[in-house]
């Protein structure tokens, strides 16, 4: 009831903050997108498309009721095309993106982390924490082009960029899911180190359980909730980095989409992507909560 | 301070780029072959060679200068960003932590409507209002970034305001801001800059990142991520201008973050533990 008060909270104050951040802008924001020579009836026109001819909470006003009934159309004249259906369009492909790259990241995470807690200090673990530290400090769009370069230039098994089948999705997905790979399975490991020292897990073994269901039946599953609640808050760091990902591979998502809002300094579809992405966030938050209680009975009693 | 304690292989690492970093930086004009606006139309694209040692890009501007003087705008950005940054989040979290009550509450709840926002995008938008500018990006990093230190700083508030010396310095009456000034903060100063010295090659991603989505520096500054963002264009013919500005930006933020490491473990008053 609480979390859920926060998350409504916290999406009123995007909304706040989104719709109104123009008119804190200094100078005349007519001016930044138009120039200073527009003709007086596109001033006038866009002044009004992104309601700055009303006070401010008209403007709020204006603005959630175009988005919610769907028609707020872009503040470029002739101010015709709708924003939402072009959202609708690119929002499952950044989903699809992200989704993916969170499927990289755990397939290369969980084992790296939980071997690596299980050999601690061994050449695996130093191996495998050294990749991590590399990993964190890869930027996607150095190890976008460097993926393309090895992987569809010199050997030419993948394709550039674009988007349309699932060889397509491999370099971004990767690109993407790398710092996540990297930051889980630091996560893991120490979720697991946690778990093993457990008295449970001493018992297990004392009473002659066979090490490999210890480590992947008694202490993994009590090490899911950190990595579950690390997952959760990593989809929005995937969200911020699936922009940067995109404009590499030329995604067709919503990173794509507002980057060429911005180009077009169409204002109010990048308003309406970022907010789009802020409510993804929130949801996949909300989601990761009941996540705790499908894998956490103590949660789900409360 | 511990800083004695700061050894090993990271630390050694992390100082050393730290060092090379500000240096170049500082000495960019001496250091580089040519002027960051200087065109070769001639070299345009041309791989590396005695004249461009680390080849030449769009119009044949010279790479290695471009990635010296990038080091420039990576370190401006980022030390302000952060030292900002640190400022407003310790101004936010001390007042939040110390007094408590409303205030506390408004201040908390608004560090939580700036989470909402998923990694960058904030950031993003801020500069795609704003235009890109070297100032803009400062301000769209630390509008985002201040509320880690604001939270951080406010915890320790609410740990220390407890402790017996805190007790005795409100007894003999001194005011909120010398407690919070002279007996919290250097108490807490310790978390405060293993958070700071992450936050340098955090700062310098987002510079790079912003300027490679064309919404940090202006177009024709030198910056990493300029840089990367004009080679990706050339990727089949000219793949060196991509490559080398990431090397030195890899390198950079991966030295740093040794060195928080190495910050983290030396300012540590416990003995360190894996992980």
């Amino acid at each position: 009831m609480r979390k859920g008060a926060a998350v409504a909270l916290a999406m009123f104050g995007a909304l706040l903050l989104i719709s109104l951040f123009l008119n804190l802008v200094p100078g005349d924001p007519v001016d930044i997108m138009l120039g200073e020579h527009a003709a007086a009836v596109d001033r006038q026109a866009l002044r009004h498309a992104v309601g700055l001819d009303q006070p401010w909470y008209g403007q709020l006003w204006s603005f959630s009721k175009a988005l919610v009934t769907g028609e707020l159309r872009t503040s470029l004249p002739p101010f015709q095309r709708k924003v939402v259906p072009q959202i609708a369009a690119a929002l499952p492909n950044t989903l699809v993106l992200a989704l993916a790259a969170m499927a990289v990241g755990v397939a290369l995470a969980l084992p790296l982390g939980v071997v690596a807690a299980a050999r601690k200090g061994s050449a695996v673990d130093h191996a495998a924490m050294a990749l991590s530290v590399a990993g964190v400090a890869l930027p996607r769009f150095w190890l976008g082009p460097m993926l393309i370069i090895l992987f569809a230039i010199k050997l030419d098994w993948l394709p550039v960029s674009g988007a349309g089948s699932l060889r397509h999705l491999v370099l971004p997905a990767i690109t993407l899911g790398v710092a996540l790979a990297a930051f889980l399975s630091r996560v893991t490991r120490a979720a697991m180190l946690e778990a093993l020292r457990e008295e449970f897990i001493t018992v297990a073994r004392a009473k002659g359980l066979a090490p490999l269901p210890v480590l992947w039946k008694h202490a993994f599953r009590n090490a899911l909730l950190p990595i579950l609640t690390v997952l959760g808050l990593e989809f929005g760091t995937l969200l911020g980095g699936a922009i940067v990902t995109e404009k590499v591979f030329a995604w067709p998502g919503m990173g794509t989409l507002l980057l060429n809002g911005i180009q077009a300094r169409d204002y109010n579809l990048v308003r309406a992507v970022v907010l789009a992405f802020t409510f993804s966030y929130l949801a996949m938050n909300g989601l990761t909560d009941l996540a705790y209680a499908a894998v956490d009975p103590r949660v789900r009693k409360q | 301070m511990r800083l004695w304690r700061l050894r090993g292989f990271g630390a050694s690492f992390g100082l050393t780029v730290a060092a090379l970093w500000v240096l170049v930086a500082a000495a960019a004009p001496l250091l580089a072959p040519s002027s960051p606006k200087a065109i070769d139309l001639m070299a345009d694209l041309q791989r590396p060679s005695a004249r461009h040692w680390l080849g030449a890009g769009e119009n044949g501007i010279d790479v290695l200068t471009h990635i010296l003087y990038g080091a420039r705008v990576s370190l401006v950005v980022s030390v302000s960003t952060v030292v900002l940054s640190a400022l407003v989040g310790t101004l936010v979290g001390g007042a939040a932590g110390y007094f408590r009550g409303w205030l506390d509450e408004v201040l908390m709840r608004s560090t939580d409507v700036l989470l909402a926002f998923p990694g960058i995008l904030l950031a993003i938008f801020i500069t795609a209002v704003l235009g890109p500018s070297l100032a803009n990006v400062v301000f769209a990093l630390t509008f985002t970034g201040w509320t880690g230190y604001a939270r951080l700083f406010r915890g320790q508030v609410l740990t220390l305001r407890q402790r017996e010396y805190v007790q005795a310095a409100r007894a003999l009456g001194a005011s909120g801001r010398r407690i919070l000034g002279r007996h919290i903060l250097p108490n807490a100063a310790g978390p405060l800059i293993v958070q700071a010295t992450f936050g340098i090659p955090g700062a310098i991603l987002a510079e790079a990142s912003l300027s490679f989505l064309g919404l940090g520096v202006p177009p024709g500054t030198a910056s990493w991520g300029a840089l990367v963002d004009q080679g990706t264009q050339y990727l089949l013919i000219a793949p060196h201008v991509a490559v080398f500005p990431g090397v030195a930006l890899v390198l950079t933020v991966l030295g740093l973050n040794f060195l928080g490491d190495a910050l983290r473990d030396a300012l540590d008053p416990k003995p360190a533990t894996a992980p």
